[in-house]
């Protein structure tokens, strides 16, 4: 086992907010992780700072050995998908594609190479009869698997996923966990999530972030660590994100 | 009608201000899209008001004022893209700032050329019928510039337009290419100011690319359908002004805006009957 990311000492802070505290954590190749913790708690920071969006105030990080800017151009990212407008007029197959920009020349179209991999990434993903809709008319369940699908058509080593299931349905999010689980045969996956409950059945190990880690064990997680972690009971906990579903607030 | 199609054959002017519609109208359509799609209209504008301040001076200098359209708006461009990339907090502030500033030192430089200049009032409202042969030349090397540069990188155009986060993690720069599409923004403003005058150029670079918008999912449909608005808007609302004597400007920008507003009211229904 060779590590993949490395987080050495890591702290940051909004001004006079502190986010992130000393934080100690190793991702080794083809683990499964789940970065889990309340929100507010620091998770989306952690991973900007992974991704070399954000510099950390101390510390630093170390992505397939090389700094997060360099080493990031073999982690396939996959956002929130709030994070741009569904309206947007581009097609499933336009997007997927976009995962080839960094791999492929800057100047005029795709190649066939590129088209090639954008739809085997597809078929991965089980989009490939959606290539010519538009990303608007998705469910939110089709869209996250076109994402995912963009981010394996970067051919990634590391595949991070930033809550990929806000705002899907409960059989939908099973699927995208199912689909996870046969690509981590191959790839390191890191998932941030605030739903510890159901992203523990699927990861292999978890690391639950509130401004310090509190725990990264390969274990199930005791309803000890979720009392210190949200400050509450593990069941009022469950009652509380599945609540939050269903409000829509992801 | 039949006075206009009898003018375009005999009087070369005409045929300029057809011609100058449609060179102006590949601009809008292309540029247009991107306005409308990266929602940056209120950027646009504060470039297109920057562009007043290098007439006024230009004015003053005794140079054709188009050539101090052209640099203002690159200048304004640079500015308010640097300022909306730094500080995207304070962009809305900054950018009507600028807005106010471009007029008021457009405002200052005419006021101390002496002399009152009808010249003036052509670019502030613009007048299709006085574009000349130098004008032509000038608004088809600007198509020629933006047509190759949207050619060559329509891939990155899109990728940042869509997701900008996400193309920055694939290494691109993403800041140059921002900056890049303003400054085109900026040549496509003073492509339109023969047209349709400064004050309504952004009206003809939204309007032809918003109703393509709305019926249209994907971006080069969109630009070839807002071209071909474009076109229709230009030349129809110079022959409809031309028997009565019509600002033109104005009488495509009414058309324009016509068009928008009905296609927004009764294009949900026509979206159904297409798209099922």
């Amino acid at each position: 086992m060779s590590t993949v990311i490395a987080i050495h000492n890591v702290s940051f802070d909004y001004g006079e907010l502190p986010v992130l505290e000393a934080i100690n954590l190793k991702v080794e190749a083809e683990e499964f992780l789940g970065l889990v913790g309340p929100n507010g708690g620091g998770k989306s920071t952690l991973l900007k700072i992974m991704l070399g969006l954000l510099s950390p105030r101390q510390g630093h990080v170390e992505v397939l050995g090389k700094p997060p800017k360099v080493g990031r151009l073999a982690v396939g990212y996959v956002p929130q998908f709030a994070a741009f407008r569904r309206d947007f007029p581009v097609s499933v197959e336009e997007t997927v594609l976009m995962g080839r920009l960094g791999r492929t020349g800057l100047l005029g179209g795709y190649s066939r190479e590129d088209r090639r991999i954008a739809r085997q990434a597809m078929e991965r993903t089980e989009v490939q009869a959606l290539a010519r809709r538009s990303v608007g008319t998705l469910s939110g369940g089709q869209l996250q698997r076109v994402l995912i699908a963009r981010a394996l058509a970067t051919d990634p080593q590391i595949l991070i996923l930033d809550e990929p299931t806000a705002n899907i349905d409960l059989r939908a999010e099973t699927d995208i966990f199912d689909l996870l689980k046969d690509l981590n045969a191959h790839l390191t996956i890191v998932v941030v999530s605030h739903d510890i409950g159901f992203i523990s059945q699927y990861v292999g190990q978890v690391a639950c972030l509130n401004r310090t880690l509190l725990c990264h064990r390969t274990s199930g997680i005791t309803g000890d660590v979720i009392e210190q972690l949200y400050g509450m009971p593990v069941r009022m906990i469950n009652h509380i994100t599945k609540s939050g579903q269903q409000q829509g607030d992801g | 009608m039949a006075e206009f199609f009898q003018a375009l054959i005999n009087q070369p002017f005409l045929q300029h201000a057809l011609l100058g519609g449609l060179l102006a109208s590949l601009g809008c359509g292309i540029i247009g899209s991107y306005v409308v799609v990266n929602r940056i209209t209120f950027l646009a504008g504060g470039i297109a008001h920057t562009a007043l301040g290098g007439m006024g001076i230009a004015y003053y200098l005794g140079v054709d004022p188009i050539f101090g359209a052209l640099a203002a708006a690159l200048t304004g461009a640079l500015i308010i893209g640097t300022v909306s990339l730094r500080w995207r907090q304070h962009e809305d502030t900054l950018i009507g700032a600028l807005w106010a500033i471009g007029m008021a030192v457009g405002v200052m430089f005419i006021s101390r050329t002496p002399g009152y200049n009808a010249d003036l009032m052509s670019y502030l409202f613009g007048n299709i019928l006085m574009i000349s042969d130098g004008d032509l030349y000038l608004m088809a090397l600007l198509d020629g510039v933006i047509l190759m540069l949207v050619t060559l990188f329509y891939k990155v155009f899109l990728a940042v337009s869509f997701d900008e986060e996400f193309a920055r993690l694939r290494g691109l720069p993403v800041g140059f290419f921002y900056l890049l599409l303003l400054c085109m923004v900026a040549l496509t403003v003073v492509l339109l100011i023969r047209v349709v005058g400064l004050i309504l150029v952004i009206a003809l670079l939204t309007l032809p690319a918003a109703i393509a918008g709305q019926y249209l999912r994907s971006l080069w449909r969109m630009m070839v359908l807002a071209t071909l608005l474009g076109v229709l808007f230009s030349s129809a609302g110079l022959a409809v002004s031309y028997g009565p004597d019509l600002p033109a400007g104005a009488t495509i920008i009414i058309l324009a805006g016509s068009v928008y507003l009905i296609s927004l009211a009764f294009g949900g229904f026509l979206r159904r009957r297409w798209m099922s």
